[in-house]
């Protein structure tokens, strides 16, 4: 281990700019000549669009132009795509609707974009937007799931029932005749409620178009830039690739919201070349609350089959998952892909049917929010199985451990899809179990009890899959663009070293960690190395970040790269030597013949590929740069064990977190810093979602949670520090054994926080409380227990 | 309509991190509009625009304050501090370099109301206990980090001030 090479915290590179306000994010680029856009959008959540008459905001000052949905159809701009497609379990295609950019014929939820205004000034912009006549005609709004495939209103008219898939994975016949001689069954009925992710940079984007060479660029708060060129430029505008160029500066935080294509992107790139300047536009907060894709929105009803013992034999599970108004980017694939084929989690249940209806509704469109359907499948697990250790007498640890995959059985496959290539969950259990003192919580209960407060402890034992990849598996599951990663590690001719790559840093220093893979790699100083993201016309290419993919995919794409620079480093070094090229060793940034102390440093072999005079000309080219693409054989399946103690005040229903305690298995951590930083974070999201968060529509589709003074995220206050550590066991398949950090706290801890108010509350005869456990529907929950 | 209506531009002249700067702005523009737009000092940020979030908070006359919630000629006459001034003046060297060493930025766009909001809790009580801290800064909000890295680096910045 070197000063600044793998397992070491370093310090991140990303903070010399970071603590002193020199970031450079989207909203902090101006382009010469800029104009400024203002969307006019609906207020309604559904009408027929009758006309637009924007004849008086063209003549307002400073108004540059004004488009609507007639002039992107009459200039033939495309609808937005999505990147997955399912089926109806018949085999038939899921329900596609159109997703226009700018609104045509009608208006399908509060925030949907009618109109564009460019102008001089934001100001200007906006004061012309309402002079825009939009002609509407109210409809009914569609909002409830359940109400929703009833029938009625229709969001779509193609979309009979409002469904636009109804998948369904496993043998449901087998898992019945599970259920006909189980002992004991277990139901929940459970609502995961709808959140809005809110990254603290809104959305940015500023589009700029050169005439004279017939490029555009697009300045945009992305978490995956080439994803956006390729939807944008061969979907939508039909722009090739190499005159389209889209760059992700800094960007201040994504949680899932900044993967999506977004309409306003289109619609300013398509308008710059129109208006032949630039046009910058930034979201306002209550328009990220409108339009950035919301998360989760599942209503499950689950039931788990169990023998008298408490081994678990079947699991069946109908979910109605919220799609919102249009099919955001990656959305049919979080319940499915990234939900149902994880409800095997870590325990051996051998019969798993899970039936997914995909539900189109008058609101925001729904799409992955980090953690992406694993939070959605873990809370249900983990919030029946503690349900079932209750109603069965079994202690909370007891049924866990039962039921764990053992350590000795990876590769071990799931009844739903996945094989997991490595965990050890009783490790975490039981390195958990001593972290949180669960030996001292019987004393710390009635020492609350004396307090008036109503103690307790839960727990949730998780598993994800990530280092979202395997383009095969991907793809035969619906996705309709592959998820490798690429890299490109350039070293120049003095030794320093730039470092490509397609994954796209929000927040998750991959400047550092990337750095310090290289600078072991390669033996060079840490301070040598630099990484280049978010700008597809300097990265070859890439899928970006989310899905806890970026060291497991990027990562390893970038290893391979830099292993191909030591061979090809070889191959110069043993040239100059004079040995033969397996005589040739490197270490520590040092070329040496084997037995001997003929050496040369990694920056002299460097030197030699950029001035070759003495070179083995005739079979190695100049240069020394190399790329690299890395499609992984599997996913990568972080797991672990979140341990939450809560206080009940049974008088306000105020919950306070009081213990929290998160052992994780991410594989082999490169900065310990930097993945506590990550758990944190997520954990935080995670009890955030417990607690707090909650997106509320009312019955005409209205957001009542539309600012921060309605949705209510965590603050400083409202949290307690937690006690995070890891244990390993390595990715079994690829050659750094990492596994992935980004999402794990999000996933874990939501379940965890929960199972510990319903303990608190048992003694009220309280068995669940939905989420978030606010101190409303605490104190309900405690009142309709005791009445 | 506003815009019809023609405002004419009122002079404001403030001292930012310690230059004298004059501008004619619309009487409507606010605080952060001016610092970003006019005096190009992107590092004060917009995260909501209605007071909530502190990703805007700067230095005025010594107080700070929310750049989102007041006006441009509000400022007029007063000295303003932001976290450019704040970073070159050396004031919060240490709490800098103890954000670093806890990991105490991920994306770092609260980061800057951040550090101006922890600058003024070292000011007043560098001795303030965790509890203090998380009530202190819990104005500014922080999507990335959970606030415990925060805490530990004001916290730690605190110790060592007082121990000096």
């Amino acid at each position: 281990m070197t000063e600044h090479g793998i397992g070491v915290s370093v310090k991140r590179k990303e903070d010399r700019r970071f603590l002193t306000g020199n970031g450079n994010y989207t909203d902090d680029i101006n382009r010469p000549g800029q104009t400024y856009a203002y969307f006019l959008r609906s207020q309604v959540a559904h009408a027929e669009i009758n006309g637009v008459d924007t004849s008086a905001a063209e003549k307002a000052d400073g108004v540059v132009a004004v488009f609507t949905g007639a002039d992107l159809a009459a200039d033939e701009v495309g609808g937005l795509p999505c990147g997955w497609g399912l089926t109806f379990q018949n085999g038939d295609p899921m329900v596609e609707p159109a997703h226009p950019a700018l609104a045509q014929g009608k208006v399908r939820h509060v925030g949907d974009a009618i109109a564009v205004v460019v102008a001089e000034t934001k100001k200007q912009a906006k004061a012309a937007a309402q002079l825009i006549e939009a002609d509407l005609n109210g409809l009914p709004a569609v909002v409830d799931m359940k109400k929703a495939i009833e029938g009625g209103t229709l969001v779509h008219d193609e979309a009979a029932e409002n469904t636009c898939y109804d998948w369904a994975i496993g043998e449901k016949a087998d898992v019945d005749a599970a259920f006909d001689g189980a002992d004991h069954v277990t139901s929940i009925d459970i609502v995961n409620n709808r959140l809005i992710p809110n990254a603290i940079e809104p959305r940015v984007a500023l589009a700029e178009y050169e005439a004279a060479s017939g490029d555009y660029t697009l300045y945009t708060t992305t978490q995956n830039p080439h994803v956006i060129r390729l939807l944008m430029g061969a979907f939508v505008l039909q722009i090739p690739e190499h005159k389209l160029k889209i760059v992700a500066p800094d960007v201040g935080g994504g949680f899932g919201s900044k993967i999506f294509h977004y309409a306003e992107e289109a619609v300013l790139t398509w308008a710059s070349a129109k208006v032949g300047r630039p046009i910058k536009w930034t979201a306002e907060r209550s328009e990220s609350f409108m339009t950035d894709a919301h998360g989760r929105d599942h209503v499950t009803h689950a039931e788990l089959a169990l023998d008298k013992e408490g081994t678990f034999l079947g699991l069946r599970v109908q979910t109605l998952a919220n799609m919102g108004s249009y099919l955001s980017t990656f959305a049919p694939a979080v319940p499915t892909y990234l939900h149902a084929t994880l409800l095997a989690g870590v325990y051996t249940t051998p019969l798993i049917y899970a039936n997914i209806r995909a539900v189109f509704t008058n609101t925001v469109p729904v799409d992955a929010y980090r953690g992406a359907g694993r939070p959605e499948a873990t809370y249900l697990l983990e919030r029946i199985v503690s349900k079932a250790a209750r109603e069965m007498g079994i202690d909370q640890v007891e049924i866990r451990r039962k039921n764990f995959i053992p350590s000795d059985a990876f590769p071990y496959q799931t009844p739903v899809a996945l094989q997991y290539d490595s965990g050890d969950y009783e490790a975490t259990l039981s390195a958990a179990l001593e972290a949180a003192d669960v030996d001292g919580f019987a004393g710390r209960r009635e020492a609350a009890a004396r307090d008036g407060k109503l103690r307790g402890l839960g727990y949730s034992t998780y598993i994800e899959a990530c280092g979202v990849a395997p383009s095969a598996v991907a793809g035969a599951l619906g996705a309709r663009a592959g998820l490798y990663e690429s890299a490109v590690v350039r070293v120049h001719p003095t030794g320093s070293v730039t470092v490509f790559t397609g994954t796209h840093s929000h927040g998750q220093s991959h400047e550092t960690t990337f750095a310090q893979l290289v600078s072991e790699q390669l033996g060079v100083d840490f301070e040598a190395v630099d990484v280049v993201h978010g700008d597809t016309s300097k990265i070859q290419f890439g899928m970006g970040t989310y899905g806890s993919r970026s060291l497991a995919v990027g990562g390893e794409a970038i290893l391979r790269a830099a292993n191909k620079i030591v061979d090809k480093g070889r191959k110069i070094a043993a040239h100059i030597l004079e040995a033969s090229e397996a005589d040739i060793e490197f270490a520590d940034g040092s070329y040496t013949v084997k037995g001997t102390d003929k050496a040369m440093a990694f920056g002299e072999v460097a030197l030699a590929a950029y001035v070759p005079h003495n070179y083995p000309h005739e079979t190695l080219e100049p240069g020394l740069e190399e790329s690299a693409f890395y499609d992984p054989l599997n996913f990568t399946f972080p797991g672990g064990c979140h341990v939450c103690e809560v206080d009940v005040d049974p008088d306000t229903g105020v919950v306070d977190v009081v213990n929290f305690t998160a052992v994780d298995d991410v594989g082999r951590v490169i900065n310990p810093m930097i993945v506590e930083g990550q758990v944190h974070g997520g954990v935080t999201q995670g009890i955030g979602q417990a607690l707090l968060e909650n997106a509320v529509y009312d019955e005409n589709g209205q957001l009542l949670s539309g600012s921060y003074m309605d949705y209510t995220m965590p603050r400083a206050d409202d949290v307690p520090s937690y006690h995070v550590s890891t244990e390993e066991t390595l990715c079994a398949h690829n050659s750094l054994g990492v596994k992935g950090v980004g999402e794990v706290g999000a996933i874990g801890s939501t379940p965890a926080v929960i199972n510990a108010v319903v303990d608190a509350l048992a003694e009220k005869g309280v068995t669940d409380v939905p989420l978030p456990a606010s101190p409303q529907n605490v104190w309900r929950a405690i009142q309709e227990a005791g009445a | 309509m506003p815009d019809s209506i023609d405002i004419p531009p009122v002079v404001v002249t403030a001292t930012v991190n310690g230059e004298r700067v004059s501008r004619a702005v619309e009487p409507r523009m606010n605080l952060v509009d001016f610092l970003r737009e006019e005096l190009e000092l992107t590092g004060s940020h917009i995260g909501c625009e209605h007071g909530v979030c502190g990703a805007c908070t700067v230095r005025v006359d010594g107080t700070i304050v929310r750049g989102c919630l007041m006006l441009a000629v509000q400022a007029d006459g007063a000295q303003v501090l932001t976290i450019e001034g704040l970073s070159e003046s050396g004031e919060i060297a240490d709490l800098q370099e103890n954000f670093k060493t806890r990991n105490a930025a991920q994306c770092g766009f609260c980061t800057p109301g951040m550090l101006m909001t922890a600058a003024e809790l070292l000011a007043e009580n560098p001795g303030a206990g965790r509890t203090e801290i998380r009530e202190h800064i819990s104005g500014n909000f922080c999507r990335c980090t959970g606030y415990q890295a925060i805490v530990d680096a004001i916290e730690e910045t605190g110790k060592n001030r007082g121990e000096k």
